[in-house]
């Protein structure tokens, strides 16, 4: 039966509020100058910041990546494990993403500081204290740590589909184990993997929280300087606009990209 | 049964709590009641909106008021009760913020407390509504140093509501040296352990006050040298920090770095062997001041609401539980002789003159500039080989692609 269209209409309506309108803003103030006019000044004054954006994107796939090749495995293991053992891992891969995710991020300042429990441990053994906190690697880790439920859910839900019987004709069939992931379990979990990816690298790559906690301000991400053009000194939502405009053209472009090698993979198999 | 039983309970319970609470309301609520001496308070006709069902909304700086703490009068709790107005109660973090809050016309305030140079530049904007003093009275409470200040010459649209400096905290166990001066900010000495304001009004007050330039400076040469130290100082800052500066200091990950008096006295009371200092080439004296926005919807209520502030027991909670300084005179009578004559609390007016400048908002031009140096500062251009191989890698990938689609095309058909 198809469902009747009016059904639709809440969805629409939402989209055209929360979506259409605040792009459309967006746009407007990114191509005007504070005087009202049309201009590019705001898209050539992006120029100075594309270190900082290419830094941004460049972290943000770094955490991908790491976030990838820690989520491929344990999506793996949940799906194989007996049912009440599944249960039990989602729910404990969910129980972090229920406290408030600045409160996860403190706790890890906690962690990292050069007095901090980390610290302190390697100090009772005569090691450090090393410098944590404060760098890219923080950074980094913070992204990690914050988005990674997001790739293992979506692997695991595709990866649990796969029937057993499809793996052990693999393995009849003498296929070693890099064969085995590299030719079954890679192309069938190609859409949980380009789901993961896109959940990961999109929030990634716009934090500005993150980056100012364990970045100590020393190492600031875009999110960092578009927040700035709302609460800083000079109050500039036209510059600001332009900033998030060409961030979400180039990410988009990148996601484009990506979901191409996704379907290629898909149809070569 | 029982369920029953509970819920006839409780029905009964609440027709006695609303009937019970109802009748007093008619009543004077005594002051004593409330915790407060009848004697310091003003003869102010607080219930003149009772029964009208007002809310306030305040806009404040974050831990800046007495409430919320079982050891301290409860400031917004006591005004309920006094007058019988519902108070709305908000933070925000930064004097931007908030400005740009009141700008986009996301929020309505009755009641806000920005800084100085911020006032100044609300007033220029007509953003905020000429104050009727008819029903502030307490204002004679406000010492007469604090009136007609530079961001609001004419006294007309803002009561003066805590002040303070900027200092420098350190650990006097992890820094053996006497600390008198900006410079140490700057040493090598302390490289990994130093903390920076993050926010570039503060962060360049700090450069300008150790260059010996004025802290309003317009010049933009003198705002390039100030990016330029800045700049260097980088090299050995540990992070660029605002309220994180508490967590930090205290637990001794940093050693050193400025904040605002108040707030030191606050870190210092928690952990004792830090200390502040205000530096010798003077410092930045600002005062956070009581307005009511144009868009504010009760406006004698919102007087009513900051003539409450100005109460000496009240104004005197308010600076004990913050520990920034206040400005007025009744409070000021009821504290501690100590904390009377502390001078990096309450400093000569001489002091003040000499030593410290109040920021004055700056011109749009200035101000963005400032922001330009600033951005630059924190994003540090100095890979910007970066820039072209991330893009060359990209068009690499879509070159590479759209070959391997071409390529898989032509073996398709054959």
């Amino acid at each position: 039966m198809r469902a009747p269209r009016s059904l639709a209409i809440p969805y629409v309506v939402w989209v055209l509020i929360f979506t259409v309108v605040p792009l459309a803003l967006v746009i407007g103030f990114a191509f005007t100058g504070s005087d009202g006019k049309i201009t590019l000044e705001n898209i050539f004054a992006m120029s100075d910041y594309m270190a900082v954006l290419f830094r941004s994107i460049l972290f943000a796939i770094i955490a991908t990546v790491i976030c990838l090749i820690i989520a491929f495995p344990a999506g793996y293991i949940i799906s194989r494990a007996n049912r009440i053992n599944q249960s039990t891992l989602v729910v404990l891969l969910m129980v972090p993403m229920w406290i408030n995710f600045l409160l996860r991020t403190y706790a890890w300042m906690t962690l990292l500081e050069q007095n901090g429990v980390i610290n302190r441990l390697l100090g009772l053994i005569g090691l450090g204290p090393y410098q944590l906190i404060n760098n890219s690697g923080a950074v980094i880790l913070g992204m990690v740590y914050n988005y990674l439920p997001f790739m293992i859910l979506p692997l695991y839900s595709v990866m649990v589909k796969i029937d057993q019987s499809v793996i052990e004709a693999a393995q009849d069939l003498g296929s070693n184990k890099i064969r085995l992931v590299r030719k079954i379990l890679l192309p069938l979990s190609m859409p949980g993997i380009s789901t993961g990816v896109i959940a990961v690298f999109v929030p990634s790559v716009s934090t500005f929280i993150i980056s100012r906690m364990l970045g100590g301000g020393t190492n600031d991400l875009i999110g960092d300087i578009i927040e700035m053009q709302f609460s800083g000194n000079s109050y500039n939502p036209h510059l600001g606009s332009a900033m998030a405009l060409v961030l979400m053209i180039i990410v988009l472009f990148m996601m484009s990209l990506f979901n191409q090698f996704g379907t290629e993979e898909d149809v070569a198999l | 049964m029982r369920r029953l039983l509970a819920f006839v309970m409780a029905l009964v319970m609440a027709l006695c709590l609303t009937s019970c609470g109802g009748a007093p309301e008619e009543d004077e609520i005594s002051l004593e009641s409330l915790g407060l001496d009848p004697e310091l308070f003003s003869d102010y006709d607080y219930s003149k909106f009772k029964g009208q069902e007002i809310t306030l909304n305040v806009a404040n700086w974050g831990e800046y008021m007495s409430i919320n703490d079982d050891e301290c009068l409860d400031v917004n709790e006591i005004f309920e009760a006094l007058t019988g107005i519902e108070v709305n109660y908000k933070t925000f973090a930064s004097n931007e913020t908030l400005y740009s809050k009141l700008l986009s016309g996301g929020a309505t305030y009755d009641i806000i407390i920005p800084s100085d140079y911020m006032i100044s530049k609300m007033i220029e904007e007509n953003m905020l509504e000429k104050l009727d003093f008819d029903n502030i009275p307490n204002l004679k409470n406000v010492m007469p140093s604090f009136l007609n200040p530079q961001y609001d010459p004419n006294n007309e649209y803002s009561v003066p509501y805590l002040w303070g400096m900027v200092c420098i905290i350190y650990n006097t166990t992890m820094i053996d040296d006497e600390i008198d001066s900006w410079g140490a900010l700057w040493d090598e000495k302390y490289a990994g352990n130093i903390l920076m304001f993050n926010n570039p009004r503060d962060a360049f007050g700090i450069a300008q006050a150790y260059l010996g330039y004025s802290l309003n400076t317009q010049n933009k040469a003198e705002l390039d040298r100030c990016a330029s130290i800045l700049k260097d100082q980088k090299e050995i800052v540990q992070g660029y920090v605002m309220d994180e500066i508490f967590d930090k200091l205290e637990g001794g990950s940093a050693t050193i770095g400025p904040y605002y008096v108040g707030d030191a006295v606050t870190m210092c009371d928690d952990n004792p062997d830090l200390t502040y200092i205000i530096p010798k080439e003077g410092t930045n004296w600002f005062v956070d001041a009581m307005c009511i926005p144009t868009t504010a919807e009760s406006k004698e209520a919102a007087e009513m609401y900051i003539n409450f502030l100005c109460e000496a027991e009240i104004a005197l909670a308010n600076s004990d539980y913050v520990g920034y300084s206040t400005p007025n005179s009744a409070a000021y009578e009821l504290l501690d002789d100590d904390v009377k004559a502390d001078e990096k609390r309450y400093p000569s007016d001489e002091f003040l003159a000499e030593h410290t400048e109040v920021f004055v908002n700056l011109s749009p031009d200035t101000n963005e500039y400032m922001q330009s140096l600033w951005n630059q500062l924190k994003i540090d251009n100095s890979n910007t080989w970066f820039v072209p191989v991330f893009l060359v890698c990209l068009i690499a990938a879509t070159v590479a692609v759209n070959v391997r689609r071409a390529v898989k095309k032509k073996r398709d058909n054959y």
